[in-house]
């Protein structure tokens, strides 16, 4: 259970208007890069000073890598990080305002409290 | 020594500027509303003439990340810029520029540290809309100097209910104690029950309208005991996910005074979360 690292997905993607648009176009290529490349990069450190222990498990890099923001909710991802990428790549295809949002509620309607825990 | 000229205690609602500026089809049907009341709350902060704001926020995962999350941040710089890419793009928020009161800063800072609050700092921050939305709603020429005071209410795990409590108490002394013939106003932002991310999000109301009257409630009469016996760290996660932030609330009803009443009290329920908005003046002057 890596949490951290899907939200250290989430975050280093929602912050890169570019990484934004290839996370919606190319999900898959998107996470093997960035699993391979920038996923053991300390964010205040030099490249050279990189951490060397962090990996997706199968199912977060397959949650990831399908847009399956369901999935990720489940596997305990921080939510406000969730909700605001996937607002970022998918608000644009809805004509309605909120309408992304709403359905991003309506496919998580099977939860109650308590939610899965978000804690890292 | 220093005057608290105002204590104001808001929700910050990102879409505020966005709704008040929009015209025609798109202006939504509450803009006029909203903006009114938002126009005769900014008049309680203008009426007590403040020459300085300490501002209580959060940080929403911007310049702070779970590699090196502090609990309770102020800032001490010169100057802050303000807004991030991802606030323009979902919000429209504009980048913005405040001067900070590196003085006050450093008297919170040594004095907080002092009482029992080992504080982390920063002399190189940019402020999110936590502190820009109350600057844009409440002094929107945005030219006063401030001092960000920065909460977490976001990343498990988080401090007690208590301690947003007693450092809000532990402000208002400081800010008391300061040496200076300046005006203070200190202004937090936090929210009611709100959800992001989850099934009871962006709904007609906000998640709990039932939490939401008695948490107006609490804050407009500042019953700390009353909110410190219903609130705890996993009870909030009930009324929606987002709702730690009620925690920033809490923080203001130590800046008050228990039991002090708010001078000022307001809300206006929008889709998906209930606005509120209150002021007290500790030295009678704005009343």
């Amino acid at each position: 259970m890596s949490k951290y690292l899907i939200d250290k997905f989430l975050y280093t993607v929602d912050r890169d208007p570019e990484l934004v648009e290839r996370y919606r176009e190319d999900p898959r290529g998107t996470v093997d890069w960035w699993e391979s490349e920038r996923a053991n990069v300390i964010l205040n450190c030099p490249a050279a000073e990189r951490s060397t222990w962090l990996e997706f498990t199968d199912a977060e890099r397959d949650a990831l890598g399908a847009h399956d923001y369901v999935a990720l909710f489940e596997l305990g991802a921080h939510t406000f990080l969730l909700l605001t990428l996937f607002i970022a790549m998918f608000e644009r295809d809805y004509a309605e305002p909120l309408a992304f949002q709403r359905e991003f509620a309506a496919r998580l309607g099977h939860w109650k409290v308590p939610y899965p825990d978000i804690s890292t | 020594m220093a005057t608290i000229a105002a204590v104001i205690a808001s929700t910050h609602h990102p879409f505020y500027l966005r709704a008040s500026t929009a015209t025609g089809e798109d202006r939504p049907p509450f803009a006029d509303e909203w903006v009114a009341k938002i126009e005769a709350f900014r008049e309680t902060l203008t009426r007590a003439r403040p020459d300085v704001l300490v501002m209580v926020g959060s940080d929403h995962f911007h310049q702070l990340w779970l590699d090196n999350m502090p609990q309770f941040l102020i800032g001490k710089a010169p100057f802050y810029d303000a807004n991030y890419y991802n606030e323009e793009r979902e919000f429209g928020l504009p980048r913005m520029g405040l001067r900070g009161d590196e003085e006050l800063s450093a008297h919170l800072l040594r004095g907080g540290i002092d009482a029992g609050f080992d504080l982390a700092f920063s002399n190189e921050l940019r402020v999110d809309h936590s502190i820009t939305c109350p600057i844009i709603t409440l002094r929107p020429q945005a030219d006063l100097p401030i001092v960000p005071v920065y909460t977490n209410i976001f990343a498990p795990p988080m401090p007690q209910p208590k301690r947003f409590v007693e450092l809000g108490r532990t402000i208002r002394a400081l800010v008391e104690a300061w040496p200076s013939d300046k005006r203070v106003a200190i202004i937090g932002t936090g929210h009611l029950s709100l959800e992001l991310g989850g099934p009871r999000q962006f709904g007609p109301h906000g998640p709990d309208p039932e939490f939401d009257r008695r948490a107006v409630e609490w804050i407009a009469s500042s019953d700390l005991k009353s909110a410190l016996a219903e609130v705890s760290l996993d009870s909030l996660w009930l009324p929606g996910n987002a709702t730690h932030g009620f925690m920033d609330f809490m923080l203001m009803m130590g800046v008050a005074g228990e039991n002090v009443r708010a001078d000022y009290t307001d809300s206006l329920d929008l889709f998906h979360t209930m606005e509120a908005y209150f002021t007290w003046y500790p030295e009678g002057a704005g009343r």
